[in-house]
């Protein structure tokens, strides 16, 4: 069974975000997308200083089998992105939550957060399968 | 409701990651496919290859019948010899592509595609219409693919002495029957190994023996991406009914002598080589980002065009390699590849990557994950 954190919100295409208090979201792809990708061998991030808005091809996720586009959860700016996925792609498959994380927005509509699935709401959508 | 192979239950109990391959439900992976691949290149992983087809051809006229159905010819086998052949519509376009073994004088077993097996069946029973030539699908069999340049020694400590010292004599497509077992030196992963087709209620005690001698379990995926290393073509990438052996890098499968060997195709192959064949295979080695799929445009800088037919990035090169139709004339060298309409450059080299754990070509290619993590069962 794949792991679901209570403190993150989840999008239906298999990323997550985590809020911090500060107005920046977090932003990666789930313990249930790693491992139904299998292993990753290459990431492609946003820019830093890109705008994305709620719902746009944010990069790219490739494992040896299949390629896989990231949406962006929530509008705002990118701020940081995680470069050592860029020659640690693993980190993906082996700590989706925490070193496998992609990169950090700063949100121009936190009203987007309603938007997103609970640990509970996305649960329920792994398990209707 | 999908098929399921006599081993169904064991990829089950060991956590395979299970998927839809042509109506079978067949193991992905049971874990990592990265670390699956490096086994088979460096030791040895087992596959369950019961999904596809083997149909027995058997009577007085055998032979007479597949030397006529196949492109290569079966006059060259001796029984306990086993060679590949396409079989061609009579357009000359691929029908299949499979492992012909030579059991008896006038006895072969037909390895065939899973997904073309019925296709097949039909196909060779038409042909052999009016001839006392039997053709019959032996689903009573299970195959074991035991791959890799540890296989025998993993063989050997899961069977009889005679199984193993039998196989362990065998050349490189020779093969040995008794028992209800044939055991062949083939495969398609570019490694030593041998392929074992046996009855459906032994395979279970034989894969448990396996596993425990050691070989690695390894599924689909990592036979997709140790066959596109090898330079294997794959029957619905490389090659299909519209696609002649002289286009796809099977040239050296068609058997042009003798020539009053009439075979089916023969007449749109000559015709066809005589013109000189519009297209052939590459290798394609990216040297920018990404990870080269099947699709995706290949661009020459003399202005031609060609498609990837099949794309991954390869565990053992550690960077990402393709296989491509172009045509004929497009140079070696540089090209670009199209990825998500960035403009990526590639390298055009043969279309055969690794063989017996060699790389055979220069790589120094971009950054890649790294083999030896992951993990893997062997030390």
């Amino acid at each position: 069974m794949s792991e679901i954190p209570e403190d993150l919100r989840y999008l239906e295409s298999h990323e997550w975000v985590r809020v911090d208090p500060d107005g920046t979201a977090t932003v990666g792809i789930t313990d249930h997308a790693q491992e139904s990708l299998g292993d990753v061998v290459y990431v492609e991030l946003p820019e830093v200083g890109a705008q994305l808005t709620a719902g746009d091809e944010s990069g790219v996720v490739e494992s040896v089998k299949a390629a896989s586009d990231i949406y962006a959860p929530l509008s705002g700016e990118v701020i940081e992105v995680n470069e050592e996925l860029l020659d640690h792609p693993e980190r993906v498959n082996e700590s989706p939550y925490v070193d496998g994380w992609f990169y950090r927005v700063r949100l121009s509509d936190p009203g987007e957060l309603d938007d997103l699935l609970d640990a509970e709401g996305y649960r329920r959508l792994l398990d209707e399968g | 409701m999908a098929e399921r192979t006599p081993l169904y239950p064991l990829h089950h109990a060991a956590g395979a990651r299970l998927t839809d391959f042509a109506g079978w439900e067949m193991p992905l992976h049971y874990g990592s496919q990265l670390s699956e691949h490096l086994a088979v290149r460096r030791d040895c992983g087992l596959f369950d290859v019961s999904h596809m087809g083997v149909v027995e051809v058997a009577g007085g006229k055998a032979l007479e019948f597949l030397r006529r159905v196949l492109a290569n010819d079966v006059a060259r086998l001796a029984p306990g010899r086993a060679l590949y052949s396409p079989m061609l519509s009579p357009q000359g376009g691929i029908l299949d592509d499979l492992i012909a073994y030579r059991l008896g004088p006038a006895r072969f077993f037909l390895v065939v595609n899973c997904a073309n097996t019925a296709r097949d069946l039909q196909w060779l029973r038409e042909q052999s219409a009016g001839t006392e030539v039997e053709v019959r699908l032996r689903r009573d069999l299970a195959i074991l693919a035991l791959q890799g340049p540890r296989a025998l020694e993993r063989l050997a400590r899961a069977v009889d002495v005679a199984v193993a010292d039998a196989a362990a004599a065998l050349p490189s497509f020779g093969l040995w029957e008794a028992g209800g077992w044939v055991v062949a030196r083939t495969g398609y992963t570019g490694e030593d190994g041998v392929e074992l087709l046996l009855p459906a209620d032994e395979a279970p005690g034989l894969w448990r023996a396996l596993s425990e001698a050691g070989a690695t379990l390894a599924g689909l995926a990592a036979r997709d991406s140790l066959r596109i290393e090898a330079g294997l073509p794959l029957y619905g990438q490389e090659m299909d009914e519209t696609v002649s052996p002289l286009r796809c890098g099977l040239a050296w499968t068609v058997a042009w002598e003798p020539e009053e060997r009439r075979f089916v195709g023969r007449e749109a192959l000559e015709a066809e080589r005589r013109a000189g064949p519009r297209e052939r295979l590459a290798g394609l080695l990216l040297e920018g980002r990404g990870v080269l799929r099947a699709g995706q445009r290949v661009l020459f800088p003399t202005g031609e065009e060609g498609r990837i037919t099949s794309g991954t990035y390869s565990p053992f090169l550690q960077c990402s390699i393709a296989l491509a139709r172009v045509p004929a004339d497009a140079p070696e060298g540089r090209a670009e590849v199209e990825i998500r309409g960035r403009r990526e450059p590639v390298r055009v080299v043969a279309p055969r990557f690794v063989r017996r754990g060699r790389i055979l070509v220069e790589t120094g290619c971009g950054r890649g994950r790294a083999p030896g993590g992951g993990d893997e069962r062997n030390p």
